[in-house]
């Protein structure tokens, strides 16, 4: 059958995700300690999921408002004002999305004609390269480095920018990395911003999993809250990844916009997602820090045991992601990671996944009990003792 | 709250070696630490939490509301402090509302526990009156679920 003449051609080229090819290899492995898992390991919290039986109960299984539940809305508003000091109105600056996820496909298929210019920083979250492909934009990706603990600096930025960009994309604490900017910096990606005239999609995701400092919108430096989509979810902060329920806010006549896009793909976001995220954001707030502080001491441990084995580790601010140079051990991030899995049994995900630039990096989710990271990190230094040992013997025969 | 006792509490009954690799401590830290909680009176020690039921051991447990009559200058702490003193008593509250001491009892028959609290209880100096309550099934014991058991957790191998 030939069947594959009918895909559209800009799908057919879009290349397969990195994170597909491996998830394939570690799939058929038993006994695997994953590290590859970019989501938390805690369920939702109880009083959550209890808040939707509660809804399916009262028989709430209808559509909502396309642009989502009022009270949703409402909870968001006073939710981002306390927490990001922004305010946005409840009625029409605030869209209710299927995660971040939708809410990013929505922008871009909001926002760029074919043969815009999207800039965003990298290494990155698999789905942004393919997401601008796939409205036939033209990608920019800005490079991060290790030796900024791959904070985006405006300099990147002005580096990478070419005549046409219209949008940025930000992703901040950034998966893979975990790298997050100070304030400064953000005001000078602010700046920039204004200076090219870009519009920015601001993906913050991972703010609550902040572990050091002030988490900084970028929504709220003064002059920016009219070209920012501030796009946030429940899926880490609250562990809520399969409900797949996130937001986006901003402008009025761009929320409408996205909404438009919105209303003829999705409709709306499952009512009992939307029933379930009102009661994370009015009551969650304390299972939400209980799950950070053990990301927080996680993190520590893990940091710590990656520079003690010798795979240089920038401390992550942010994320639940450590992103280890795994370059000192001769080998390359595939190299690395397929040798650790069949010899350790331990899935780390190589950074080429994420772009380009994460070559010679591989990304270790912490979301994983104390016991699997310890046995982890040991399985790790004993592989990276043996790559060490392996010159020697090579060179002994 | 010191890490050590937030460790602790997570209840990931982690040993000494582990929450020093944890917590970036030696093991002669921690250990010190521990002793050093326990010197405090904060960490009174550990038990095994277990559902009783699967054991078949017959053990009887009874939920008594005790109602005293308080003293000049002790309120009720004297006598709570002589009520949790039998071995019996497995713990022991000072409750605000309609009673004032809430006791937990363990027995290895109904008549045993019935005992302890015609003979021993009411009989002490001061016990105005108790209504015992005895326990039919536990569904939750100090934070873990006896029926259901924990969420599988099928998290795919690897996602982005």
């Amino acid at each position: 059958m030939q069947n594959s003449r009918y895909i559209a051609r800009h799908v057919v080229n879009l290349p397969k995700s990195g994170i597909r090819d491996f998830f394939e290899i570690v799939a058929k492995m038993k006994d695997v300690i994953s590290l590859g898992i970019g989501e938390p390991d805690f369920d939702t919290p109880w009083h959550i999921r209890e808040a939707a039986i509660y809804a399916l109960e009262k028989g709430r299984t209808h559509y909502t408002s396309n642009l989502g539940l009022i009270e949703l809305r409402r909870a968001i508003n006073r939710y981002v004002e306390k927490n990001f000091a922004i305010t946005y109105k409840p009625e029409d600056e605030i869209l209710v999305t299927v995660g971040v996820s939708e809410a990013l496909d929505v922008a871009f298929r909001a926002f760029v004609n074919p043969g815009d210019m999207v800039m965003f920083h990298q290494p990155c979250y698999v789905s942004y390269s393919p997401s601008i492909t796939l409205v036939h934009g033209e990608a920019i990706p800005v490079p991060t480095f290790a030796k900024d603990n791959f904070a985006l600096t405006a300099e990147a930025l002005r580096a990478a920018w070419q005549p046409g960009a219209k949008l940025l994309v930000l992703n901040l604490p950034c998966n893979p990395t975990g790298g997050t900017c100070s304030r400064e910096q953000i005001k000078a990606i602010a700046k920039f911003a204004v200076e090219k005239d870009l519009l920015v999609l601001s993906d913050e995701i991972y703010s609550e999993l902040t572990f050091e400092g002030q988490h900084t919108s970028i929504a709220s430096i003064p002059g920016m809250k009219d070209r920012v989509i501030f796009l946030h979810g429940f899926s880490k902060a609250f562990a809520m990844t399969g409900w797949r329920i996130g937001y986006a806010c901003g402008p009025a006549p761009l929320i409408e916009a996205m909404m438009k896009v919105h209303q003829y793909s999705m409709m709306c976001a499952s009512i009992i997602s939307q029933e379930a995220a009102i009661e994370a954001l009015v009551r969650g707030e304390d299972a939400m820090k209980s799950m950070r502080d053990q990301y927080h001491r996680r993190r520590d441990f893990i940091v710590r045991r990656f520079n003690e084995i010798g795979l240089k580790c920038h401390l992550p601010r942010g994320s639940f992601y450590a992103f280890p140079d795994v370059s000192s051990t001769g080998q390359n991030e595939k190299e690395f990671a397929v040798g650790l899995l069949e010899s350790e049994r331990v899935a780390m995900v190589p950074g080429t996944a994420f772009g380009a630039n994460g070559a010679g990096f591989c990304r270790a989710c912490f979301a994983t009990s104390y016991e699997h990271l310890i046995e982890a990190s040991d399985r790790i230094e004993r592989h990276v003792q043996s790559l060490a040992a392996a010159p020697a013997v090579a060179a002994l025969k | 709250m010191k890490p050590i006792v937030k460790l602790l509490l997570e209840g990931h009954g982690l040993n000494t070696a582990r929450m020093a690799q944890l917590l970036n401590l030696s093991e002669a830290e921690i250990e010190r630490q521990m002793e050093e909680l326990k010197e405090q009176r904060i960490l009174l020690g550990f038990r095994p939490v277990l559902n009783i039921a699967h054991e078949d051991s017959g053990v009887v447990r009874a939920v008594i509301e005790v109602r005293v009559t308080p003293e000049r200058g002790g309120g009720f702490n004297r006598l709570a402090d002589r009520i949790s003193r039998f071995d019996e008593v497995e713990s022991c509250y000072l409750m605000s509302g309609g009673y004032d001491l809430l006791v937990f009892v363990n027995g290895a028959s109904l008549q045993k526990v019935a005992g302890f609290v015609s003979e021993k209880l009411s009989t002490l100096e001061g016990i105005l009156s108790t209504a015992t309550h005895f326990m039919l099934r536990s569904y939750k014991e100090n934070g873990f679920l006896l029926e259901s058991k924990p969420g599988s957790n099928d998290r795919l191998k690897v996602t982005p």
